[in-house]
């Protein structure tokens, strides 16, 4: 199957807000130390506005705006013959608790390798925050096994 | 931090920064903090039926590990780009170690620009994620960073 009519289509936008206690909560799980990520008061005295966002938290902004399986559904491909191939960060600004981030996916290249065993499909969300200033670009490479 | 980010060059290795072992309750929690809760990651039924030996550990769990490699090294704000492939599994139990290497220098609007190579892999050496970053240090002419 062709699913070339996806490349370049365009999702939903998108709006989260980036909570302190979900960002204490992040620290907490990654096994984080550095009191920046608890506190706001030693965040400030760090250099930051209010409590940071880790940098791979970005991704977790789109996955709970669902933007890791909507492409799968939206292509029909079921969810356990598809895995997190390779992730990518372009950073901006800092992404702080308090933020509000908006953003929408688009697919950039879906390519098979060994002979269609293997669907690649490359996504690129940029994220902006409430001041309209660019804060991260995420790439994402989704791996589908065929058969 | 005691290295001069300065001062390094191409071949320059950023020392490995190791773990404490992934467990059971770590992925329960990162499962609700990072909102990934796909039970491959907390149910070994599940992750049995999926083709699993049992449960695996969150790439994105690997990947927020060796983003600590750079957040130690720099503030947020000097890393400029993080990508990894995802290229092998964890489980619990397993200790993860990430460590980098300088692959570039150069300088750019008063700063110094590094490009590493970032690594994590199990105390198996098996590599889970194999990536780059790129972060900037302010230039201090002549004076050490703090």
């Amino acid at each position: 199957m062709s699913y070339d009519a996806f490349i370049n289509k365009e999702y939903p936008p998108f709006e989260i807000e980036v909570e302190r206690g979900r960002l204490r909560f992040f620290a907490k799980a990654t096994g984080a130390t550095n009191p920046i990520y608890f506190n706001d008061t030693a965040a400030r005295a760090a250099g930051y506005a209010d409590i940071p966002a880790p940098p791979s938290f970005a991704y977790c902004i789109t996955m709970d705006a669902g933007q890791s399986f909507n492409v799968l559904e939206d292509m029909d491909i079921p969810l356990p013959k598809a895995v997190h191939g390779a992730q990518g960060f372009v950073f901006h600004k800092t992404i702080i608790a308090g933020d509000v981030i908006s953003g929408r996916q688009k697919i950039t290249n879906i390519f098979e390798k060994k002979g269609g065993v293997l669907l690649f499909i490359e996504t690129l969300i940029a994220l902006k925050n409430q001041d309209d200033e660019p804060v991260c670009d995420l790439t994402s490479t989704i791996i589908v096994r065929n058969g | 931090m005691g290295m001069n980010l300065e001062q390094l060059k191409p071949g320059d290795l950023i020392p490995e920064s190791i773990r404490p072992p992934i467990t059971r309750t770590q992925l329960a929690l990162f499962a609700g903090a990072s909102g990934d809760h796909n039970p491959i990651h907390l149910d070994d039924e599940e992750a049995r039926r999926g083709g699993l030996p049992g449960v695996i550990g969150h790439g994105m769990l690997s990947m927020a590990f060796l983003a600590q490699l750079l957040t130690d090294l720099v503030p947020n704000w000097q890393i400029r780009a993080f990508q990894a492939r995802f290229v092998g599994m964890t489980k619990p139990g397993d200790v993860i170690a990430c460590s980098g290497e300088v692959t570039a220098r150069s300088a750019s609007k008063g700063q110094t620009i590094l490009d590493l190579a970032v690594i994590a892999k199990t105390q198996n050496d098996a590599i889970v994620l194999d990536g780059t970053a790129r972060i900037a240090v302010p230039t201090t002419r002549g004076k050490l960073g703090k």
